[in-house]
């Protein structure tokens, strides 16, 4: 399953830094939701750098809507999926694979949208390590929903509206989580007040993780 | 862990009925392939060709009857069968961000082939050079299938299942497609071909099977001996 995975990932890593979607289209289209944040909320710095946790997950979850569905699209030409049904690879290898593939694009996009909130809003972050664990279990978790939510809507040719209707109600949990977390961060929080959340995004994670390696064949063998 | 037997048959079929949704794609079909035999698999569009090789593959399943592919339950063995076994479809099953040699190592890879005989396999199919670095996008459709084709050829299936594989591919490619199916089968492995050009699979195959509404309607012995256009006989 680890080899699958890997091979699953350098592939889809493989194309993403040939096209280059992630970098000439989610990431600005996450810079440019900050933008649009900053001009909703006006001029006045207080309510941007009280709204910038929320403001980021937010445009993170946009965007990764559309890392997921490039991810998707990926499989969707020349009966790619189909190839890699007859190729026999581990169908958990290959829900891992993505998984990571996304979760490395994602993690560059939030060091992108992070910079961004710190500039564009003059959020100060006082306890940095918080963000870091923040950003990486929400990563884990949006990836991996986003994955299986992806291969479900594979099928169906309505996927670009269906995916993004699917993903995001279910993605909530990182959302707050993550937000709480960088409220706390933001505003020098103890480990204290991260921990609740901390174990929130724990569970998002392990349950996504776990459901997809079990049903991510399944769910190939029937879109 | 799937049984270790060397069976007679690389592909049976007893009278087996697939879905797609509630429309029958095969209505019933009985076949029996043996190992090392070139089947030629003929009949009218939507007469059920390509899905009975999807079948073989185990990409759909079997709603009703029974299968075996090289002795093993697709549906239970399914990762065993599909290792096992290669599909040159109408897609070529590439990805247009990737160059030829990406696709092919990486189809090869996934398989778990070894991957000691891609160079060979490119070579022969005429990816050499600069086509190697091509990306896919750029690729003919032409050159697409020699891609597809070196993938089988580096895999080395034991069961080849062949959807109108000279569709797309000029003269010399085409006799180089049959030099590489016989070789195939010499070598112990099994052909299924699905064709609208019979007369260019002739050559290599043993039998013909017509299939006409995902029934088996007909049956003819090719016979070896005989120049390729007189060699088909009917028996059935």
């Amino acid at each position: 399953m680890w080899r699958d995975t890997l091979l699953m990932a350098g592939k889809d890593l493989r194309i993403e830094a040939r096209s280059r979607v992630a970098l000439s289209q989610v990431a600005p289209f996450g810079i440019v939701a900050l933008v649009l944040f900053a001009f909703a909320l006006g001029p006045d710095r207080a309510p941007m750098v009280k709204g910038a946790p929320g403001l980021f997950w937010v445009a993170m979850l946009f965007s990764s809507v559309l890392a997921i569905q490039r991810s998707v699209s990926v499989e969707s030409t020349d009966g790619a999926r189909d190839g890699l049904r007859l190729s026999g690879l581990d169908p958990a290898g290959q829900f891992l694979g993505k998984t990571l593939s996304v979760a490395a694009q994602l993690l560059v996009l939030e060091l992108v949208l992070g910079v961004g909130v710190v500039l564009l809003y003059g959020a100060s972050i006082q306890t940095f390590w918080l963000i870091a664990v923040s950003c990486l279990l929400g990563t884990i978790g949006l990836a991996a929903a986003g994955t299986l939510y992806g291969a479900l809507s594979a099928g169906l040719r309505i996927k670009e509206t269906l995916l993004p209707f699917l993903l995001l109600p279910v993605v909530a949990p990182v959302l707050l989580a993550g937000t709480r977390m960088w409220q706390a961060a933001l505003s020098g929080g103890t480990p204290a007040n991260g921990t609740p959340w901390f174990h929130l995004l724990i569970a998002f994670d392990a349950v996504y993780l776990a459901l997809g390696v079990v049903v991510y064949g399944p769910i190939q063998e029937t879109a | 862990m799937a049984p270790a037997s060397s069976p007679s048959s690389a592909l049976s079929l007893r009278d087996v009925v697939a879905l797609s949704g509630r429309f029958p794609l095969l209505a019933g079909v009985d076949l029996e392939v043996a190992v090392g035999e070139t089947v030629l698999i003929e009949g009218p569009n939507g007469a059920g060709k390509t899905s009975l090789l999807r079948v073989a593959a185990g990409l759909v399943p079997v709603a009703s009857g029974q299968a075996s592919v090289l002795g093993l339950d697709p549906a239970r063995y399914r990762t065993e069968v599909r290792r096992r076994v290669g599909m040159l479809a109408h897609a070529a099953h590439l990805y247009d961000d990737l160059n030829v040699r990406e696709n092919v190592r990486f189809a090869v890879k996934a398989s778990g082939a070894d991957t000691s005989r891609i160079g060979a396999a490119c070579e022969r199919l005429g990816l050499t050079g600069r086509l190697l670095r091509t990306g896919a996008a750029k690729l003919s459709a032409g050159q697409r299938r020699r891609v597809a084709l070196a993938v089988l050829v580096a895999r080395a299936p034991e069961l080849w299942l062949l959807d109108e594989p000279h569709a797309g591919l000029d003269a010399s490619a085409r006799s180089l497609l049959n030099e590489i199916i016989a070789e195939a089968t010499a070598a112990g492995a099994t052909a299924i071909v699905a064709s609208h050009e019979p007369e260019l699979v002739a050559s290599l195959a043993d039998r013909s099977v017509t299939l006409t509404g995902g029934r088996v309607t007909g049956e003819r012995t090719i016979l070896a001996s005989v120049d390729p256009p007189a060699r088909i006989v009917h028996v059935a």
